[in-house]
């Protein structure tokens, strides 16, 4: 029998599974929906019947409030949708409760790999590889440009920035879901223990991921500091914050910002930072390729991101690849 | 080499200007010669090595990445330079990084025939930042935002001279510049060319917003468009030597040859150079447009053609030196009286003087400014009478009153990703107004691009509205449902035949986004017409 994978349609709102009647990250309300994970990009508020690991159902109630509908799907589950098709939630190593979903019909196999990255993440277990036809992966970072150096020397260079500017506030900005605890997590894990201070809007996903286990040592609210107490202290605010008026109240701030982008000066200069960090919960370039090279799929199909230089890639190394044209997918955020 | 990356790093993400000139002060005062005059050429972008070019890097790269590959980085990243430092393989090991000098030295023995091999051998002695660095000197392209007299002010405050005096004794010097180290760091005596005819930093306006001042306290003139310069001229036994200098201070002696031969007496004079013609201030005022300029401006050499077909010549504003004496710390009026005395004995068909307006308060010249469009003239300008020729923008001595912007309304058509830090946006638009009346048929036809007279919040408005609206893509360009109106500003507009509208505006400018209007009430392409003022082309 030829594999023709027509089951599985990529539709303008999302990844469509036809027999199931389910769709996978919609970018509108449906009825059905598997969700790779909490960032706003991929779980909407609204649909009928969600699936999705704990972590991310526990984020979207968060964000939406409770789901009218929602299942419940442990890592390496095994859930029967209709029409004879298996998905299986694989960790995707992205942020907490990310994953991967496995879809099985007919003896063919896609992965579909939502965000992923291949580094090593203290608040979420690591990509997990499995063999499958198609490949659907994400193309965020898909520049050889992105090459994110080892996330240790990161948090050195902002501890060394803290260090060298003890009279000066360090306001960090990252993304309230996945990068902040991150950096709590690695910033403990480098050794260092003075509370780390927070902007009332990153407080509650903190305390969400202390839930689900993380370690994120002490925390304490700007909201509740006098101007003093934060000189020589880290803050980490959401990115948006960094120049608002917010930051305002804050001793003589060096601003800093976590993210991918940070990687390409005049993306920092866009965003008036002065202490870029490459710090990032996507794939780079050579984590894409070599998950590719480790799949070895039949065939790649490219979700969002700089699909060109993938495709570009895949076809210098004599392998198939396809975009697929979803929209509402903001890559901007990472 | 890895403190020059660092201090290019620091300043690429400093914006505070005092914050800028401390790095760039402390850099050169902890920096030994001659690697500090080394980097200070590079950050003014005063270094040129022939042998390496933006293409040299790209066919370096292509030995290496997919052409494919470095085409779409370089389109993301949106500077040649930084898209090779970043996609130039790490060797396995990092040798000792070369010094500046060493990176300048081997830059300018480089031949094109060994500028590959050369150039490969510094990148792989370097990291990221050191590759960014050492590719940004080489090519001479920094764009970091350290203009020379930032660089000047820098050195100023690094070594507490004064800024005239390093302005002054910058000028015919040369990297890594030792004299002026010696004299500015260890009190050496100062560098003088005097002979040589060199560049005195120009005095500047300030735009004027209309606050009260005393009109008996100042002199107005018309603010000519042409492009404001210097002829220097020193006598010696061979005959003397004549230069004319932009408002950088760049030599543009070439391009004007009929300007540079008919000085004959030593002084240095302050303009405007124009083209002959009645475009600006009518008959009497006997200067052509802007454009007719343009066609002499970055000309290596002149035909007699050019010559006759545009000649050129200066309307003077002001004089700095009669022979050896400095006029420059006198009052303004006193330097007027000079340059009056001076005129006669010029060649009548190169230099002429910038008549004075003769009004006795703000509002009569409010009046003149106000008949200026009909005259094409830019502007006015008012000067203290008693002001002293002063470098640079000094705050109420000298002021420009430009005249009001015209305005149109056009329909945005396609956008563009910027360069540099708007690599990201698409920030260059392209924008058309309608042929006829588009209930009756009529289309849009592109009139004109503007990059800029928006706000970094409009920016991502309307970066987000290109996003949003594409219907067609050709590489970096996206074209847009033209759905949206946006009011134009523009200082004047002309016939062009390189144009489908038949028009070219000068200095479009995006004045307001009219998410307010329908696209079909944009203006119509005969609108446009109706405000050309210049005789047909
Ligand atoms: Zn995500
Ligand atoms: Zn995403």
């Amino acid at each position: 029998m030829v594999k023709d994978f027509s089951w599985l349609r990529a539709e303008p709102h999302g990844i469509y599974i036809v027999p199931a009647s389910c769709w996978i990250d919609p970018a509108q309300p449906v009825d059905s929906a598997l969700i790779t994970h909490g960032h706003a990009d991929h779980a909407r508020g609204g649909h009928g019947t969600v699936m999705a690991t704990p972590a991310t159902l526990a984020i979207m109630a968060l964000r939406y409030g409770d789901q009218a509908l929602a299942r419940t799907i442990e890592y390496g589950e095994r859930l029967r949708l209709p029409g004879g098709v298996d998905a299986t939630f694989l960790p995707a190593g992205h942020v907490l409760g990310s994953a991967q979903i496995l879809l099985e019909h007919a003896g063919e196999r896609i992965l579909v790999t939502g965000d992923y990255k291949r580094r090593r993440d203290p608040t979420c277990p690591p990509f997990t590889a499995v063999p499958c036809d198609i490949l659907v992966t994400e193309a965020t970072f898909a520049l050889p440009v992105f090459r994110h150096p080892p996330v240790e020397h990161e948090i050195a260079r902002l501890i060394d920035a803290r260090a060298a500017n003890p009279n000066r506030c360090l306001l960090l900005g990252a993304y309230a879901l996945g990068k902040a605890q991150r950096i709590i997590a690695e910033l403990r894990l480098a050794g260092y223990s003075d509370p780390i201070w927070l902007h009332g809007a990153l407080e509650r996903m903190c305390r969400l991921y202390e839930a689900f286990g993380a370690s994120l040592g002490e925390l304490r609210l700007v909201s509740e500091a006098r101007k003093d107490d934060l000189a020589g202290q880290i803050v980490l605010c959401p990115p948006g914050s960094l120049n608002d008026r917010w930051s305002r109240r804050l001793p003589d701030p060096l601003t800093a910002m976590a993210s991918g982008w940070m990687r390409v000066r005049q993306r920092a200069r866009q965003r008036n930072v002065e202490l870029p960090l490459i710090i990032s919960d996507h794939a780079d370039w050579d984590e894409l390729t070599g998950t590719i090279d480790e799949i070895d799929p039949v065939e790649t199909w490219i979700t969002h991101g700089r699909e060109d230089a993938l495709i570009r890639w895949c076809a210098l190394h004599g392998r198939r690849a396809r975009a697929l044209a979803l929209a509402g997918y903001d890559d901007e955020d990472d | 080499m890895e403190r020059f990356a660092g201090l290019l790093d620091a300043l690429v993400y400093t914006r505070s200007r005092n914050a800028k000139l401390k790095l760039v002060a402390d850099y050169l005062r902890d920096t030994r010669d001659p690697d500090r005059g080394w980097a200070l050429a590079a950050l003014t972008e005063a270094l040129d090595f022939p042998a390496v070019k933006p293409s040299t890097v790209r066919a370096l790269l292509m030995e290496r990445v997919d052409p494919v590959l470095f085409q779409l980085s370089r389109e993301y990243v949106g500077d040649t330079a930084e898209t090779a430092s970043l996609l130039w393989p790490d060797p396995p090991a990092f040798g000792t990084p070369p010094t500046v000098a060493e990176a300048v030295d081997t830059l300018t023995h480089m031949t094109r025939l060994n500028a590959m091999v050369e150039l490969a051998g510094l990148l792989d002695r370097l990291d990221a930042a050191g590759r960014f660095a050492l590719l940004k000197m080489a090519t001479g392209a920094m764009r970091i935002g350290i203009s020379a007299r930032l660089a000047k002010l820098a050195f100023a405050q690094a070594f507490a001279v004064s800024i005239d005096d390093v302005e002054e004794y910058w000028h015919g010097q040369m990297p890594p510049y030792r004299a002026l180290f010696a004299w500015a760091a260890d009190g050496a005596a100062p560098p003088v060319a005097e002979h040589v005819p060199h560049f005195r930093p120009f005095m500047l306006a300030q735009p004027f917003d209309g606050m009260e001042i005393t009109m008996a306290e100042f002199a107005a003139e018309w603010k000519w468009d042409g492009i404001r310069v210097q002829i220097v001229h020193v006598a010696s036994e061979v005959g003397g030597e004549t230069r004319l200098y932009s408002r950088s201070g760049d030599d543009i002696s070439k391009a004007f040859p009929e300007i540079v031969n008919a000085m004959r007496l030593p002084c240095v004079l302050d303009g405007e150079l124009m083209v002959r013609g009645n475009h600006q201030g009518g008959a009497e005022g006997g200067a052509a447009s802007f454009n007719a300029l343009q066609q002499r401006l970055g000309r290596k050499t002149v035909s007699a053609r050019m010559l006759a077909d545009y000649p050129a010549f200066v309307r003077l504003y002001d004089m700095l030196s009669n022979g050896a004496d400095d006029l420059r710390p006198l009052r303004w009026e006193q330097r007027r009286l000079a340059l009056e005395s001076l005129v006669p004995r010029l060649d009548p068909a190169r230099f002429d003087i910038s008549e004075l307006i003769p009004v006795a308060t703000l509002a009569e010249l409010a009046a003149f400014r106000e008949r200026a469009r009909d005259d094409e003239i830019e502007g006015v300008m008012l000067k203290r009478r008693d002001s002293a020729y002063l470098a640079g923008r000094r705050a109420g001595l000298w002021y420009k009153w430009k005249r009001d912007p015209l305005l149109v309304d056009c329909v945005l058509m396609y956008a563009q990703r910027g360069s540099g830090k708007r690599s990201s946006f698409y920030s260059d638009f392209t924008f058309g107004c309608w042929t006829d009346d588009p209930d009756r048929g009529g289309e849009l036809l592109p009139v004109g691009k503007a990059y800029f007279g928006f706000s970094d919040e409009e920016l991502k408005w309307l970066d987000s509205y290109v996003r949003r609206h594409t219907v067609n893509r050709f590489g970096p360009v996206r074209e847009t449902d033209r759905s949206l109106v946006l009011e134009i500003a523009f200082d004047s507009v002309h016939v062009s035949k390189r144009h489908k509208s038949g028009v070219a505006m000068r200095f479009p400018r995006i004045h307001r986004i009219r998410t307010d209007k329908p696209a079909n009430e944009a203006d119509l392409i005969a609108t446009l017409r109706s405000m050309i003022r210049d005789a047909p082309l």
